[in-house]
């Protein structure tokens, strides 16, 4: 794998030496996916310039630099539609973790976004990727739990994967925080 | 350096293109690096530039891999490299109609169009709108309407242009933006202006009442763009044209009123739209002309005039005193525009004035000018006849001027055709022609020349004159100009028996040439003048082979592989079937006519090779002529069937080119089935094997002519086209298993008179006919009959109807019936089928209608009955 001998910000001087011995000398590539309407395009825009804009349904992907806590990432947020879904494949090589988004009032599509999930873990390109699961819209009254939510996904019967589920509100910014802690350090340690 | 680049290019020819050997699929591969992280801008962007080039080189892309490659490069919107983004834009431009699902990048471009940095917002739409479908254009819809409206000029323009694009697809959609638009054309910036002008004239186009209210309003309220103002005036026009509104119209006021605006583009565009509506008058003519500083709009200026000039010379003629002001301008293509239109509108008697002028400038233009004013003065030849002389003389100045080859041609084939069309400049022509080829560096002229002079010199008062440039080249120049004036000697010895002992002294001098093919040509000729005899004159010295040189060495080569007791028979040469045009009525194609190609093949020699790689064919013997193709069918129906009738020596074949016009049908084992009215007989159907949708297919027919009845050459064929039909899908154009019989019913085929001669050129008639009336006595016979009609009432009707009738060659430029004569004689020449020379005299004089002497002589008794009983 070429990238892994990528060196082009080892000059950069954003990049304290710290963190490049960290980790390594590359940008992290994140995708966000989930069902449509799941809330990705406002989370990436939310990690991005830390406020809610208005977003329309995506067709085909929005692509943005984020920084967090002087990390940068490199975040794809991928189109939800069912028209959208067959081109996620194209953007899963060289992907460190997927930012999985649920709409945890949606109880009717907890299944469709569950087969989803199944078959793009089942991917070989993403074999290595940790996984995050947002269980978002978190200030609606009937959202689920996240527990009930990663019961829905069948998180827990996952193998070989690393993952974890955060109780997130993307329009009100909570949740989102813990979960970049966790991703972050995920990522480190991977190392 | 930019120049000195370009000349580095032409001196080292292709070498420095960058791209020049690049290979698809190598390209291709280098493109995955797209998929690396992180993205080298530069690397990508050479990439990128590659594959557009390759698209526009016309290289074919399939769609998995452009689809892979445009998947790739969606992965560079990671970066922000603003020349690899709009590298971006250009490829999903090319790719669009290419790849597979582009839309994948309808939300990036979204966001590029609708975000701060101007560079990509326009660039963004116009991505965006190429990648865009009905459906999905409602959902960009609402940031479409802004950025019509938007402030950047760039990005409204781009918006409005995009719209305009999308009419043709999406009317319904596009129509809701009017309002936008309407607010855009109100814009302070001259290109936002003029596009928004032309969305709103596409949205209503095909409403009259609409474009009319439109314009209305616009050349009431005034507009700042000059091109919107061009395009209000061309709206205008074509709807004055539609409405064939008079000259008192509002919308023709306008327009005048544009002849004053301060822009001279629209003081053009204004001129422009008037000289084009019929009944133009002069005086709105004289502001476009008047000396613009601007070069473009002189050239413009004058180019439309020189246009208008063909149709109404007149309306032009008030700007005559401008345009000579013009002959004089620095731009040289003004200048020659200039005198090209007045040459074209000049009367009789200006001319001798204009060629003065011209005269004193000539010198001074490139020859590829010289070669228009040439042109100009050959078409000028033709409307004014009598000015021959002051037009000779200037040419022969001119030829005394240096120049290259393209434009000495150019002279030489006017001075040419002014002596065909003016008998009495003949001599001061030929004079000149001499006087040329003194001191000619141009072989192809020199031969042209001393062809012309073999061909009408001893046919002057005094021929001796002309024998001493002609012999002065056979000690001068090289081979093949020698070998030319040898011929050229050669008729003036069999014509002008008073010259023939000094020409056969000459011929003598030939004799020792040393290059064999003057000493051949030399001895030939020799030998046969002095015979002495007409006759062999008329067949060697001026008529010679008639044959195609194509068939000629096939017919060779095939005899010296199959050695043989009998001679050579030149009859089995097929003969050629576009004699040397010796009537050129058109001169003015002078200059664009090519060099002298490689003889190609003539249309027969290709239905010779065809016809004979058909088996049943075989043994036909030579090709003796092909019909030009007839039509069997409507334009517009089912089958298109035409058909070429091919004569040979004792059969016919009729080949039936068929196209099946029904994308639901395969036709299978099509044949035409006919039935004679006369005696003909039909050996043999070759039916199309198969016929399917647009794809032409032949077959044939071929038929024994009658051998006892030889004058039975006209017959009326019936014919049917038979066929099994297997209907299919228009889609996939998979046949049914089974089919039926089906037949469809053609119109009725002729065969004439006409297709059993062939044409052949005799440049000397009289040589050739009074060689048949000499050997009469032996086996030759002659016969004379008379009859009256009065179905003509003119010599050229009735002339160019037994030409096309008898399918023969006219001689002696005699298809040219003179104006105003009450009598003509018409000369053909023909072969008919089996190599019998035919020749034709027709009397014609006219008094209530033509009465027509026809003399028909030929070497075979049977022809001649033939021919006179189809006239008579």
């Amino acid at each position: 794998m070429l990238f892994r001998e990528g060196n082009s910000f080892a000059k950069c001087g954003f990049f304290s030496s710290l963190f490049s011995g960290l980790f390594g000398t590359r940008e992290m590539r994140i995708l966000i996916l989930g069902l449509d309407g799941a809330g990705k395009t406002t989370i990436l825009y939310r990690l991005q310039v830390g406020e809610v804009v208005t977003t329309i349904p995506t067709i085909g992907f929005n692509v943005e630099t984020v920084t967090y806590k002087s990390l940068k990432f490199q975040v794809w947020d991928l189109g939800g539609q069912t028209s959208i879904r067959p081109y996620w494949r194209c953007y899963y090589s060289n992907t460190d973790a997927v930012i999985y988004v649920v709409d945890s009032s949606d109880r009717d599509r907890m299944g469709i976004s569950k087969s989803e999930l199944v078959a793009m873990l089942e991917e070989e390109e993403l074999k290595k990727a940790i996984l995050v699961v947002f269980a978002n819209k978190q200030d609606m009254d009937q959202a689920m739990t996240p527990t009930e939510v990663a019961n829905a996904l069948g998180l827990p019967a996952l193998k070989d994967r690393k993952w974890q589920i955060f109780k997130t509100s993307a329009t009100k910014g909570t949740g989102l925080e813990e979960a970049m802690e966790w991703l972050v350090d995920s990522l480190k340690s991977r190392q | 350096m930019i120049k000195k680049f370009d000349k580095k290019d032409e001196e080292s020819g292709s070498g420095s293109n960058p791209f020049q050997h690049l290979e698809k699929s190598a390209v291709l591969q280098e493109a995955r690096i797209f998929n690396e992280t992180p993205i080298n801008p530069r690397r990508c962007l050479h990439i990128l530039t590659k594959i557009i080039y390759l698209l526009n080189q016309g290289e074919h892309f399939g769609t998995t891999e452009a689809t892979e490659a445009f998947f790739a490069m969606t992965r560079l919107f990671q970066s922000n490299d603003q020349t690899l983004r709009r590298m971006c834009y250009l490829t999903i431009k090319e790719m669009a109609n290419i790849s597979e699902d582009v839309i994948i990048v309808t939300s990036s471009l979204t966001k590029d169009m609708t975000g701060k940095e101007d560079v990509y917002r326009g660039p963004a739409i116009r991505a965006l709108c190429r990648i865009t479908d009905t459906t999905m254009l409602q959902a960009i819809e609402r940031y479409m309407k802004q950025a019509i409206v938007d402030k950047v000029p760039s990005v409204s323009s781009s918006a409005l242009v995009s719209s305009l694009h999308m009419v043709k697809m999406s009317y319904d959609v596009v129509k809701r933006w009017v309002n936008e638009a309407q607010e855009a054309a109100s814009s302070d910036n001259i290109m936002v202006q003029y596009h928004a002008l032309g969305l709103l004239y596409h949205l209503r186009k095909n409403d009259r009442l609409a474009v009319t209210k439109m314009l209305n309003k616009f050349t009431k309220s005034g507009l700042k763009s000059p091109f919107a103002y061009c395009m209000l005036i061309r709206i205008a026009s074509k709807l004055l044209d539609e409405t064939e509104g008079g000259h008192d119209s509002p919308l023709f006021d306008f327009i005048e009123s544009c002849l004053r605006n301060k822009n001279e583009m629209v003081v053009y565009e204004a001129a422009s739209a008037i000289v084009h509506m019929p009944n133009c008058t002069a005086r709105e003519l004289a502001p476009a002309v008047s000396c613009s500083p601007k070069a473009a709009l002189r050239y413009a200026a004058v180019r439309t005039l020189n246009k208008v000039a063909m149709k109404h010379p007149s309306a032009v003629t008030a700007c005559n005193l401008d345009l000579e002001n013009l002959i004089t301008d620095s731009n040289r293509s003004i200048a020659t525009l200039a005198i090209t239109t007045l040459l074209k509108t000049g009367s009789e008697s200006s001319v001798d004035r204009l060629m003065k002028q011209i005269s004193s400038f000539v010198s001074e233009i490139s020859d590829e000018f010289k070669v228009v004013v040439v042109q100009a003065i050959s078409a000028l030849c033709q409307k004014y006849p009598r000015k021959h002389s002051v037009m000779m003389n200037f040419l022969s100045n001119m030829l005394r001027d240096d120049g290259g080859f393209e434009y000495k041609r150019a002279i030489v084939d006017c001075i040419i055709s002014i002596i065909e069309e003016n008998p009495e400049s003949k001599e001061t022509g030929l004079a000149h022609l001499c006087e040329f080829i003194e001191d000619c560096e141009h072989t192809v002229l020199a031969t042209k020349i001393l062809h012309l002079l073999g061909k009408e010199g001893p046919r002057t008062p005094q021929p001796s004159k002309y024998i001493r440039f002609i012999f002065n080249r056979v000690v001068l120049e090289s081979e093949a100009v020698r070998a030319a004036a040898v011929s050229a000697l050669a008729k003036f010895g069999a014509q002008n028996d008073d010259l023939l002992p000094s020409v056969l002294v000459l011929m003598q001098r030939c004799m020792m040439d040393s290059d064999d093919e003057v000493r051949d040509r030399a001895t030939f000729y020799m030998n046969v003048l002095q015979q002495k005899q007409k006759a062999l004159n008329a067949a060697y010295i001026f008529n010679g082979l008639s044959v195609s040189i194509p068939g000629l060495e096939k017919s060779l080569h095939q005899y010296t592989l199959e050695p043989s007791e009998k001679p050579f028979d030149m009859k089995s040469v097929p003969l050629a079937t576009t004699p040397i045009t010796e009537q050129k009525t058109e001169i003015a194609p002078i200059a664009t006519s090519k060099l002298p190609e490689k003889l190609a093949p003539s249309r027969q020699d290709i239905y010779q090779e065809q016809l004979a790689a058909i088996p049943e064919f075989q043994g036909l013997g030579p090709l003796f002529k092909s019909s030009d193709q007839v039509q069997l069918t409507e334009a517009e129906t089912e089958y298109v069937v035409r058909c070429v009738k091919h004569t040979f020596a004792r059969h016919m074949v009729f080949q039936f080119d068929c196209t099946n016009t029904l994308n639901d049908q395969l036709l299978q084992k099509v044949l035409v089935q006919m039935e004679p009215s006369e005696a003909y007989e039909v050996i043999h159907y070759i039916p199309a094997q198969n016929l399917p949708y647009s794809q032409p297919g032949s077959c044939y027919t071929l038929v024994r002519l009658p051998d006892d009845d030889p004058t039975a050459v006209s017959c009326t064929f019936s014919c049917t086209m038979k066929y099994l039909v297997r209907d299919c899908d228009p889609n996939t154009g998979e046949p049914d298993d089974d089919g039926y019989d089906d037949e469809y019913v053609l119109e009725d085929l002729e065969v004439t008179v006409a297709d059993h001669i062939q044409k052949v050129l005799k440049p000397n008639f009289a040589a050739a006919f009074t060689q048949h009336f000499e050997q009469r006595l032996s086996y030759a016979t002659t016969d004379a009959q008379c009859y009256v009609t009065n179905l003509w009432f003119c010599c050229t009707e009735a002339v160019g109807n037994i030409i096309s009738f008898l399918g023969m060659q006219p001689c002696e430029r005699s298809d040219k019936v003179p104006e105003n004569k009450n009598s003509h004689v018409l000369f053909l020449a023909g072969v008919f089928r089996g190599g019998h020379d035919v020749l034709v005299r027709a009397r014609l004089a006219l008094a209530d209608g033509v009465t027509m002497q026809v003399t028909v002589r030929s070497g075979e008794e049977t022809v001649v009955d033939v021919i006179l009983a189809s006239v008579g």
